[in-house]
């Protein structure tokens, strides 16, 4: 018989477990990995040279495409960059709503993650629970911007406009038909913040259901536990943050570290792994979805306490109201520079830094006094975590790979931007 | 971030680096500019010294400063014919390749930055190297300091073409495989080179030169009257509502 050494593999970029487009060449020992070589960029679309080229109002947008399934969060640090820079702040009620969207996306990008893992290692059913979840925030997102996914909804100096009144409903049809119209409708009767309030309620028991199918099934700890063990020495090494940072044992979170909007009135705790592997971030990601759960909650009580504007009163910024624009000269002056021109942002550079869901996700904004963004560039979690798949992979089996690609969370619109 | 910690930090620094570092601290975050011969052993000191210990880096990115500051719209002056409707400027998605800007004033066009984070003591700090030749900008490569930066730097080098001396492997990371030109170069223009499509008589994906044309719908401009101070404290006043 030849005997057969190292041979090349190729993985992706069309695999379903490749979690988009990833291209990894492989080289294996059998079914060791020796050596992985990820390729990416595949969907590289030069968001950051496209933001150059528009006033700063134009490419919030373009941020929601980034890491697709956390939205709002890649929105956050754009907006907080331009804020820094111009030096405003968006009123309380305002950083309220923006810590609630922050964990409803944080919340959607971890069921997001929990069905893609649990598919990949060969556990069909979690993402059919997964997305019966997500559908129903992503109707909370339909609500607040017209969107399911790019909302487009924080701007710099508040968001877009106030959360609404009422939810819509659910009309008969064979696939929601009966009790289970009743009950999908029944959440709906009142506004938006009686529909997450009937939401949190119930979201912990659906967490338990995730965590039946997964926590303590043998084939599923078979496949994570002492898998892609990354240490607190590495994980610092390789510029990892979130949840690969706290799997590793170090409670770094930038929510209680470095608070931003809201955070700092939250109470909310912050889940550490102890191995480092990949049922520890699984225990992490699980429990940071329960934490999110709370945080909702609060800003629901608190939002409904506290009406408010949503949005700063600084024409240069923020447009005028329709009413306000009919009637007044001056305002319709300032509608028009800011929708045809935007504004000029004051020269200088600044890092804005948001916890994603992910990771930390980072804006560096550079500018030099003009209406666009001199240079943006953004520090996506997923791009630093995947760098480190050689060294975390080689010695592994085959099919670890695909654990660990899981693990990562990976989404390839924030690796290759 | 707590006020007093970059404060403190900066002083630290000082204490430390001395001129090898020039400081500048706004909004409470520090850049220091240092020549590229200091960055390794800057960096390994800021990694493992104590009161500073930036265990992470979080992020390289490379800029391009040419055009910095510039305009398209001439808003000081207003000439006879009001202001100049005709933008005739050069930056960003306003050229092709044979237009592209070439001549420039600026010594010293590319620069690394970096951003530092340091767990244990909660601070964060931004370096940034100039290349000093703009024809082959080189800055060397921090891999041996923070293993992380690899792909950073791979991605510096295919966006702006900065090379990283010393690192292990740097190829092109982002851009599609053959690809000619460094795409964020403020000389790149916005629409590219080359385009793709499938030809069904060669029965494979060709290149052919681009057919769309620069476009750009907002000027680029740079107003001293966008004074926000003024805008907030108008706002602020409801004489309207009166």
């Amino acid at each position: 018989m030849q005997e057969i050494r190292n041979y090349t593999m190729n993985f992706g970029p069309q695999h379903p477990a490749a979690h988009g487009v990833l291209r990894l060449v492989l080289e294996m020992d059998g079914e060791t990995v020796v050596r992985a070589d990820p390729h990416v960029g595949l969907l590289h679309r030069g968001t950051e040279k496209l933001a150059e080229s528009k006033p700063f109002n134009q490419s919030i947008g373009y941020m929601d495409r980034l890491d697709y399934v956390s939205m709002m969060c890649n929105e956050h640090a754009y907006v907080k960059a331009i804020e820094n820079l111009l030096g405003i702040e968006a009123p309380e009620r305002a950083q309220y709503i923006r810590t609630m969207f922050d964990e409803i996306t944080r919340i959607l990008n971890h069921l997001m993650w929990i069905g893609s893992n649990a598919l990949d290692l060969g556990a069909m059913a979690v993402i059919l629970y997964a997305f019966r979840e997500r559908e129903e925030l992503m109707d909370v997102y339909e609500a607040v911007s017209g969107a399911r996914m790019h909302a487009t909804y924080y701007r710099p100096g508040g968001v877009y406009r106030d959360l609404p009144d009422q939810m819509s409903k659910y009309r008969e049809s064979p696939w929601h038909k009966g009790s289970d119209l009743k009950r999908i409708n029944s959440w709906r009767e009142g506004s938006m913040l009686d529909y997450l309030e009937a939401f949190t309620a119930d979201f912990p028991s659906k967490v338990d259901e995730y965590e039946e199918l997964l926590t303590n099934n043998r084939i599923w700890k078979q496949r994570t536990v002492g898998i892609g063990v990354v240490s607190p020495e590495l994980a610092q090494q390789w510029g990892m943050t979130g949840a690969m940072l706290r799997g590793s044992g170090i409670a770094w979170d930038l929510r209680k570290k470095q608070p931003y909007a809201k955070y700092a009135e939250m109470d909310f705790d912050i889940p550490v792994g102890v191995n480092g592997d990949c049922y520890d971030r699984y225990l992490v990601r699980v429990e940071e979805m329960r934490q999110s759960n709370r945080i909702i909650q609060q800003c629901v009580k608190w939002l409904r306490a506290n009406p408010g504007p949503v949005m700063l009163k600084n024409f240069k910024v923020a447009p005028p109201s329709r009413v306000e624009m009919k009637d007044d000269m001056e305002a319709l002056i300032h509608h028009f520079k800011l929708f045809t021109e935007g504004y000029g942002v004051p020269a200088g550079e600044t890092y804005a830094a948001v916890e994603a869901p992910k990771g930390e996700f980072g804006c560096y904004l550079v500018s030099d006094g003009a209406n666009k963004p001199f240079r943006v560039h953004l520090r996506a979690p997923g791009f630093a975590h995947l760098s480190s798949m050689d060294t975390i992979v080689s010695g592994h089996m085959l099919a670890d790979v695909v654990a660990m690609i899981g693990t990562y969370d990976l989404v390839f619109g924030e690796v290759d931007r | 971030m707590t006020d007093t910690q970059p404060i403190s930090l900066a002083e630290r620094l000082v204490a430390r680096f001395g001129d090898t570092l020039s400081l500048a601290a706004a909004r409470n975050e520090i850049t220091a500019e240092l020549a590229a011969g200091d960055l390794l052993g800057v960096a390994t000191a800021l990694r493992d010294e104590p009161g500073f210990r930036f265990s992470e880096l979080v992020d390289l990115c490379g800029i391009d400063y040419l055009g910095y500051g510039q305009t398209e719209w001439d808003t000081e002056t207003v000439s006879g014919t009001g202001f100049s409707r005709g933008v005739e400027g050069q930056a960003v998605g306003r050229f092709d390749w044979a237009g592209r800007p070439r001549a420039t004033d600026r010594p010293r066009r590319f620069a690394a930055v970096v951003h530092l984070l340091s767990i244990e003591l909660n601070q964060r700090l931004r370096l940034r190297v100039f290349c000093d030749d703009d024809s082959l900008p080189v800055v060397p490569s921090l891999t041996g300091v923070w293993p992380g930066v690899n792909w950073f730097e791979r991605e510096a080098f295919d966006l702006y073409g900065i090379l990283f001396e010393g690192h292990p492997d740097l190829r092109r990371i982002l851009t599609d495989y053959g690809f000619v030109g460094h795409p964020f170069r403020k000389d790149f223009p916005l629409i590219g080179n080359v385009e793709v499509r499938y030809d069904p008589e060669q029965k494979r994906v060709v290149y052919e030169p681009v057919s769309i044309e620069p476009r750009v719908l907002v000027p680029r401009v740079i107003r001293d009257d966008a004074d926000l101070a003024q805008a907030q404290a108008e706002a602020a006043d409801d004489w309207r509502s009166n």
